[in-house]
């Protein structure tokens, strides 16, 4: 039979995706791959560098040589140095990259299982079912008995988050739930913790109100190394068992009907998927308050850099969503100088144009 | 070929909650090597029994290849035997026409394929767009669209192969191309292909065996020239028309007027 050949001339197309068109597939498949590797390890390096300049930049203001010297030899470094690295600002650079992984991480998995460039952890209710429990936890005062008092708020904050995505696990199961019921409920979610929030608002002490609505905006001042080690643990979990599902959620992308009929198991996946969205969503929110856009936009950062390929499409968010924290830290030290604005009205001021800027000048690229 | 080879249904049910779509369809002797046409009118049942057949959908009855039933086997050994294509692949997706045929052999847990990129080479050469392996789906015309989507299915070398109305949205050029390609895969592998077609004539040309659907029953099943009458198209469509021969030989559908309700 004549059909189009496996080679087309060189030079055919001017389009820089399809420079490799001379290549067989094999070939240009490979060196796509190598292409995206590497595109990879320059995340890696833009989040390292946002992290290192994130703990230059403060009130005394230091050298990223000064910060190189007292991270690689702190006993040889100057005490006062060594205390503002060491105990103020690593700490919440790290929180910084570690929440922007897992809320990008959370949001790369929920746009892929709803099958919507619009989910995120916010859109579904499970920020604010998590406000929920930080308000009931601070207005009202409830406390798990023997639990250190400051341990008291996110675990609250967790654990609305966590019913909240149960309640969207049930409605998943059951049978004949599409995604749109389902991104529905997840609204609906939103505005019913929202007026519950509300409602705690308002009969709130003046004091208590100040401490909700500095929590919900979103602070990384709060950073401590036993919420680091618990964030980095549940990473350290949750990213190779969303890597392992990585080829059945490319195949997703192809349609529901498609997907089942390649014989993927589509509520296990679904059910797997929420549940990790779930502990990274209830463990970020948790620690350091409502920080809303990262979720959703280092995915399509990633998406538009690496292409919907899970394997890579997966980490690039991560990387994608820890090095926009990075710069978004910065940013709420640098915005007023010698005020640091709470981080999650950063995300989006900085994050918008950036958004803006990569979708009209990489629209449908594969990497 | 013995009595237990080919696909067999035998009292099929399907329904969404209370409502009854098929009820108890027997259709049997489906052979290997054969392309099969379901056509009807709107609403008739037939993309409702592709899914049932695909096992997407929860049916009461029996399905069996080969003298095997279908319905007790797991998702991914039953995705093994019959590959489903939709009728459209979603849009904006970022994925290549290399990695999405790829992944519809990857995404199965238990594929063990020595060497899924040639596998999936092999399946894009003879589908006749290798020369597409790299460009997005997104990029792809609708003609181009529907061989991907084929792609996907035919690597996964399933026994049957279901196409919900492959060639709704393609032009006269492409209908043959797909309806052609479907008719030398069927032949070459052996398999079993059903197809829901709209396009009577479409089907008349290219199909062995042709099922007419109304109201979730058949109302009469056959090779071509037997199954497409005057008579089937009055009665199934409401339509005044001439079946005729063209001078090649095949089957050609005029319409003439709707009939009154």
């Amino acid at each position: 039979m004549t059909g189009l050949s496996s080679q087309a001339p060189p030079g055919q197309s001017l389009r820089p995706g399809a420079a490799s068109a001379g290549m067989p597939p094999i070939e240009a498949y490979a060196r796509r791959q190598r292409r995206r590797l590497a595109l990879l390890a320059g995340l890696l390096a833009i989040m390292l560098a946002g992290m290192l300049v994130d703990i230059a930049t403060g009130p005394s203001g230091l050298s990223i040589g000064a910060v190189l010297h007292t991270l690689m030899d702190p006993a040889a470094a100057d005490a006062g140095i060594r205390v503002i690295v060491w105990e103020v600002r690593l700490p919440a650079a790290l929180m910084a990259v570690l929440v922007g992984a897992a809320l990008a991480l959370a949001g790369a998995e929920m746009q892929t299982i709803l099958n919507n460039p619009m989910a995120s952890p916010f859109t579904l209710g499970v920020s604010s079912a998590s406000a929920f429990g930080a308000a009931l936890s601070i207005v009202l005062g409830l406390a798990i008995p023997g639990l250190p008092a400051n341990w008291n708020l996110p675990l609250f904050a967790f654990l609305l988050a966590f019913g909240s995505v149960l309640l969207l696990q049930g409605l998943a199961r059951l049978r004949g739930t599409g995604v749109e019921t389902l991104v529905l409920f997840g609204i609906a979610m939103v505005f019913t913790f929202n007026a519950l929030v509300a409602l705690i608002q308002f009969v709130a002490s003046q004091e208590a109100l100040q401490q909700l609505v500095f929590w919900s905006m979103g602070s990384l001042a709060r950073a401590t190394w036993a919420k680091l080690g618990v964030l980095a643990a549940v990473l350290v979990v949750m990213v190779p068992l969303a890597l392992r599902d990585s080829w059945q959620m490319t195949a997703l992308r192809l349609g529901e009907d498609r997907a089942r009929s390649f014989g993927i198991a589509l509520g296990r996946l679904r059910f797997a998927s929420l549940l990790r969205v779930s502990v990274l969503t209830g463990t970020s929110v948790a620690f350091v308050g409502t920080i809303g856009f990262i979720g959703l936009v280092a995915p399509h950062i990633a998406r538009l850099l690496v292409g919907e390929d899970h394997r890579f499409y997966l980490p690039a968010s991560v990387l994608t969503g820890a090095g926009l924290m990075s710069l978004a830290s910065v940013g709420s030290k640098l915005i007023v100088p010698g005020t640091l604005l709470p981080v999650g009205i950063i995300t989006s001021l900085i994050g918008i144009p950036f958004f803006v800027a990569l979708i009209l000048s990489r629209r449908g690229s594969l990497g | 070929m013995n009595a237990a080879s080919g696909l067999d249904i035998a009292g099929l049910s399907v329904g969404y909650g209370t409502r009854r779509i098929i009820d108890k369809l027997d259709l049997g002797g489906i052979s290997a090597s054969s392309v099969t046409a379901l056509v009807g009118p709107n609403a008739a049942g037939k993309t409702t029994l592709l899914r049932a057949l695909a096992g997407l959908i929860p049916s009461r009855g029996s399905i069996r290849l080969d003298g095997r039933e279908l319905a007790g086997l797991d998702a991914v050994s039953y995705a093994r035997e019959v590959a489903y294509m939709p009728q459209t692949l979603p849009p904006r997706v970022a994925l290549s026409v290399f990695e999405a045929t790829l992944s519809a052999l990857q995404s199965s847990p238990t594929a063990q394929d020595v060497d899924p990129k040639q596998k999936s080479l092999d399946v894009l050469q003879r589908l006749g767009i290798a020369g597409l392996a790299m460009r997005g789906l997104d990029e792809l015309s609708g003609g181009q669209r529907q061989l991907a989507a084929l792609a996907q299915c035919l690597v996964r070398e399933p026994r049957v192969l279901l196409l919900d109305e492959p060639t709704s949205a393609l032009d006269i050029h492409h209908q043959l191309t797909v309806m052609k390609l479907a008719g030398e895969v069927a032949r070459e592998r052996g398999i079993i292909v059903i197809v829901v077609l709209h396009d009577i004539a479409l089907a008349a040309r290219w199909c062995d065996r042709i099922v007419v659907l109304s109201q979730g029953h058949i109302v009469t099943d056959g090779a071509p020239a037997q199954a497409i009458t005057p008579g089937m198209l009055a009665e199934v469509y409401g339509v005044e028309a001439r079946v005729e021969r063209c001078s090649r030989g095949f089957v050609q559908v005029m319409v003439d007027r709707a009939l009154a309700d």
